[in-house]
């Protein structure tokens, strides 16, 4: 009977593949899901070079005043100008290796925290206002404390960067460990495993979703930790040449570290949403 | 000899509203080569029976032998099966399957030749390389039996391993289960609150009473023919009149 059932799953499975068969109908209807994605990209695109042409139109017919908008050619010549001086890249690169050791450190950290509470429970329920106290307050406010403590230079940075994501990491990969069905964790008692077992057969491939979205969210944070605190330190990076441009009245460079930023960030977040796709599709 | 003996267990909930008795002093023996159901009320405590007699979970009061010895230092001789699979879906069906041997340290050519065998003759051999999200319910059901088997425990312990399935796979996967473990020759003690299930499945009932639960009553079941598959005795003229009796039995327990 079991041979039966089986050989009915079998069939099933065959279905699917034969209907991969194209038929007409179906046909039209991928065609139909391709130009629906297409229409989609172009309209994309469409807005933002809308959006830049009238930016550049209403600058150059003084609808709006360039000094404070500025324009896409001012910001062009600004990046142009950074360029030829050789700063341009030190800056970027410094904002971003602030950033990545920002959120991997954050993020390696707070998966850290987050497995020793687990391990113990007992810890984890007495620390828990604190945590919800920590994850309440805005980690900003720290950063003058922390650039006192630690020195005004980059470790500063780096630091008020960590901080801004390590909690909510915590609270989200403790909350994902905690979901885990008990049954489970049963299921690896009666084999008699160790926690360290529990944690590398179980927790850890259970929870690799869960580290990605934690790490989505905390290249999000990290900026802002990064930006917020080279305001602050101001020597180098995309955060000191907003504050250096808007003090010295220089809106262009602002409007071209704000792109700049826009378009780093978009990045980044493209390539943990790839990396997600890789590590969590591919094995469902 | 028997080889599970469990004595007087009993077993008391504690909660902040207070105490609450689910067990109290259980008396039965179990022979090798059995297949033993327990029936009761919903939220008996035949579940937490199951766990304290593997071992997982320590009685109040009373004790279960293995051979005469506390089934705490032979806890590698049983086998415990859920009513969920619980396959991890992130591993293929031959990770699954080899999990526990690996957990253990006893994965060498031998054990693995072993579980390759067991997986060709409940045909899955075919399967290995897929991931559970591929396989249907019986066949989920079926490589969580194998992982357990993989271990060769001397006594399996099943809680309701198939009422998470729907009806028609739930008596082919009765079938295959209860064939899988006779070939075995695996020693079985099974939960359950489906009366058919355990009469078509088991030799030996034990019915347990509304909690706090004890032994109501041990029904021994036997359609004098040892050949016949759980499917084939729901069919058998014998099989009305087990369950009008265990109805009884458990009606009596419900008052």
């Amino acid at each position: 009977m079991s041979k039966k059932h089986e050989i009915q799953f079998l069939k099933k499975q065959k279905t699917i593949n034969e209907t991969s068969i194209i038929t007409k109908e179906h046909e039209v209807y991928l065609k139909k899901v391709k130009s629906t994605k297409r229409r989609i990209v172009i309209t994309r695109i469409l807005i933002l070079v809308i959006f830049i042409a009238l930016w550049q139109i209403a600058a150059n017919l003084k609808w709006i005043d360039p000094f404070l908008t500025s324009s896409p050619t001012r910001v062009v010549k600004s990046f142009v100008s950074l360029y030829e001086d050789g700063s341009l890249f030190k800056h970027i690169g410094i904002t971003c290796y602030e950033t990545i050791l920002g959120f991997s450190l954050g993020t390696i950290l707070g998966a850290l925290i987050a497995v020793i509470l687990w391990s113990c429970p007992l810890v984890s329920k007495i620390l828990d206002p604190y945590i919800v106290v920590l994850n309440a307050l805005p980690k900003v406010a720290l950063a003058p404390i922390i650039i006192f403590w630690i020195g005004n230079g980059m470790p500063a940075i780096i630091v008020i960067a960590l901080l801004i994501s390590v909690v909510t990491t915590v609270i989200s990969v403790l909350t994902g460990f905690n979901e885990i069905d008990k049954e489970k964790i049963m299921l690896m008692n009666t084999f008699r495993a160790s926690k360290m077992q529990i944690l590398r057969y179980l927790i850890f491939p259970y929870s690799i979703p869960i580290f990605i979205s934690a790490l989505k969210i905390n290249v999000g944070l990290s900026w802002v930790g990064v930006i917020m605190g080279e305001f602050l330190v101001a020597k180098d990076g995309l955060g000191f040449l907003i504050v250096y441009g808007g003090q010295v009245a220089q809106l262009d460079m602002v409007m071209m570290s704000i792109v700049i930023l826009s378009i780093i960030a978009f990045i980044m977040y493209e390539i943990v949403a790839f990396t997600e796709k890789k590590l969590v599709n591919d094995k469902n | 000899m028997s080889l599970l003996k469990i004595c007087d267990v009993s077993l008391n909930y504690h909660s902040i509203k207070g105490e609450t008795q689910a067990l109290n002093k259980v008396n039965f023996e179990v022979n090798e080569g059995e297949f033993i159901s327990i029936l009761g009320p919903s939220g008996c405590g035949k579940s937490t029976l199951l766990n304290i007699m593997s071992g997982l979970l320590e009685p109040s009061n009373g004790y279960v032998l293995y051979k005469g010895e506390d089934i705490r230092n032979n806890l590698d001789k049983i086998g415990y099966m859920f009513q969920k699979d619980h396959l991890f879906e992130w591993n293929t069906v031959w990770e699954n399957v080899i999990l526990g041997l690996k957990i253990k340290k006893q994965l060498n050519n031998e054990s693995k030749e072993r579980v390759t065998e067991l997986l060709d003759t409940y045909g899955l051999l075919r399967f290995k390389e897929h991931y559970p999200s591929e396989l249907s319910g019986g066949m989920r059901q079926r490589v969580a039996l194998i992982r357990t088997l993989a271990l060769k425990p001397e006594i399996l312990f099943l809680d309701e391993p198939f009422s998470a399935l729907d009806y028609q796979s739930r008596l082919l996967v009765c079938d295959d289960v209860y064939n899988i473990i006779k070939t075995e020759k695996k020693t079985a003690i099974m939960v359950t609150h489906d009366i058919a299930e355990a009469i078509s499945i088991s030799q030996k009932v034990i019915v347990l009473t509304e909690r706090p639960s004890n032994v109501k009553v041990e029904i021994p079941i036997d359609f004098k023919n040892d050949d016949l598959t759980p499917f084939q005795k729901r069919k058998n003229p014998l099989f009305s009149g087990y369950f009008n009796r265990l109805w009884k039995e458990l009606e009596k327990s419900n008052e």
